[in-house]
């Protein structure tokens, strides 16, 4: 039975987290070395170590979870024990509840919700007296003053947030091991965490908003970002999980 | 803000092989283009694109293995272009290790490709391409320089704030196809924001006027692009030298800049391009 599993819910590029999975165990210590992609609830229910990924919409992501009863009480069961690591979609899917299509349910294990940057950039903007943001952006005409003006400007923050931002330590932990406080990693998304519980967030960002960039509670460590694109920070994260015992 | 923009170097790939040549001082087959986007990996490049430039529909298999390979041992984003016709293509490059997409001539053919494509994989790995032209042909008046483009870019940036609607159909610019030789009359801003509407989660905006002749960027079209539409974008075409790419952020307001020669052949790694942009107070990835 392979050692780390990483759950197929048929969204997102799978391939660059086997891979990246595999080349972190090339080294060997810790696990076999064997990673497999899978929907099989028994191979699920019985990995060592497990990964959560997905992009895109969470909507689709937990419907397909849904739909399939057995293999949604496999990846219950293994959430409550053992090692996991949850990443973009496996993070936002472990919070109760999200703004998309207006209110979706999510797994409800961590305190927090999932909100769109657009309505927290907007509350941004609507206190600077402007509510439109594209006239707050025209203001900057002075460019050559800057581009710290008008990166700084909220409204003119793309969305999907996209590329390589910074993650500060909240708090210690394993998977953090021999990586920088502030380090850079890449991140794609729209949704961002906004969590409940202070104590159950492990790395924030920075985007318009202050968003939970890793989430950490018992045996469960998810991250918005993505450690299979994220080079060397990545992979050593992906290292440290390996070496993990959830604990 | 803490996000950093974005480089990107591109390889040109025609049947699996690098083109154009790529010069780093060590490399063993500069024709390879795994060592290729190895070297660029080392460098600290934040995404490598692939553009698929093979003429002959039955070779373009050869570019999922290079993906492939690629992603087996470079772990920052891919993105692949070039020959993108159907939802079967993105699958399969996807499936390889590819982490977005970038679709031109058929999003032009057929737009619902855009739409279908976002709705089926995530509107984060379609990046639209658009090769964007002056009208009126000759140019005249972009010699004039960065200057001058600039000030039209703010000048647009205004209009924009008021109403799309009044200058929406000229704005100057309009999209090619076929690698630039195929006029389409459509204008490209408002093409930009409609591809945006149908679910492009980027943008990768090329001036068919500057590219390869490496005096800039059209910073006037990319900063009008930018400023339409909320998604990121790319600036791509003319890039000559290092100011010029700070100026594709600053001035042009692109979130990423693309750029082939200057890394490949040599004249400028990655990392100096890096450490010239933070020289400009942009935030980078060092």
């Amino acid at each position: 039975m392979p050692g780390i599993v990483i759950v197929d819910l048929g969204t997102g590029n799978l391939r660059s987290v086997s891979r990246a999975a595999a080349h972190v165990c090339g080294g060997g210590d810790g696990d076999n070395g064997a990673v497999c992609v899978s929907a099989e609830p028994r191979v699920i229910a019985a990995a060592a170590h497990l990964i959560l990924p997905g992009q895109g919409a969470l909507g689709a992501w937990i419907e397909r979870l849904n739909a399939n009863p057995d293999l949604r009480a496999a990846v219950l069961g293994r959430l409550r024990a053992g090692p996991v690591l949850g990443i973009c979609l496996g993070l936002q899917a472990l919070y109760a509840r999200s703004e998309e299509n207006g209110g979706l349910p999510g797994l409800g294990l961590l305190d927090g919700s999932v909100k769109h940057f657009a309505a927290a950039h907007r509350r941004r903007c609507n206190g600077d007296g402007d509510g439109d943001g594209d006239g707050n952006s025209n203001s900057d005409g002075d460019n050559a003053a800057a581009g710290k003006t008008h990166a700084a400007n909220p409204a003119r923050l793309k969305i999907p947030h996209m590329g390589w931002n910074r993650v500060r330590r909240v708090r210690e932990h394993p998977l953090w091991h021999g990586i920088e406080d502030g380090a850079r990693f890449y991140f794609v998304h729209s949704y961002y965490v906004d969590a409940g519980a202070r104590d159950e967030v492990a790395g924030e960002s920075d985007y318009g908003v202050t968003f939970t960039a890793a989430a950490a509670r018992a045996n469960l460590f998810a991250t918005q970002f993505h450690p299979e694109k994220s080079q060397q920070s990545g992979l050593r994260l992906l290292h440290n999980f390996v070496n993990w015992n959830g604990e | 803000m803490t996000l950093a923009k974005r480089i990107i170097p591109c390889l040109d790939v025609d049947r699996g092989r690098v083109v154009k040549g790529v010069q780093f001082v060590d490399i063993v087959d500069a024709g390879d283009p795994v060592e290729a986007a190895r070297r660029y990996d080392a460098q600290g490049a934040d995404e490598i694109a692939f553009l698929d430039i093979t003429a002959s529909s039955d070779a373009r298999d050869t570019l999922v293995h290079v993906v492939e390979e690629v992603a087996g041992e470079v772990f920052i984003p891919l993105t692949v272009g070039g020959g993108i016709r159907a939802l079967d293509d993105i699958h399969k490059l996807l499936r390889a290790g590819a982490d977005k997409v970038s679709i031109n001539t058929a999003a032009v053919a057929r737009p619902e490709l855009i739409s279908e494509a976002s709705a089926h994989f995530g509107s984060q790995c379609i990046v639209v391409a658009l090769d964007a032209k002056r009208r009126g042909g000759d140019g005249a008046g972009d010699g004039a320089g960065d200057g001058n483009s600039n000030g039209a870019g703010d000048g647009d940036g205004n209009g924009d704030g008021d109403g799309d609607g009044d200058d929406a159909g000229d704005s100057g610019w309009e999209i090619h196809t076929h690698g630039g030789r195929q006029p389409t009359g459509i204008d490209a801003v408002e093409w930009a924001a409609r591809m945006v509407e149908l679910g492009a989660g980027e943008l990768l905006v090329t001036s068919m006027d500057r590219d390869g002749t490496r005096d800039g960027f059209d910073l006037a079209l990319t900063a009008r692009i930018a400023e339409a539409v909320s998604v990121p974008v790319i600036a791509s075409g003319g890039v000559g030298n290092l100011r010029h790419l700070a100026d594709g952020i600053l001035d042009g307001r692109a979130d990423a800049v693309l750029a082939a020669s200057i890394f490949h052949f040599g004249e400028y790694t990655v990392q100096q391009a890096k450490q010239y942009m933070a020289s400009q107070g942009i935030e980078v990835r060092l």
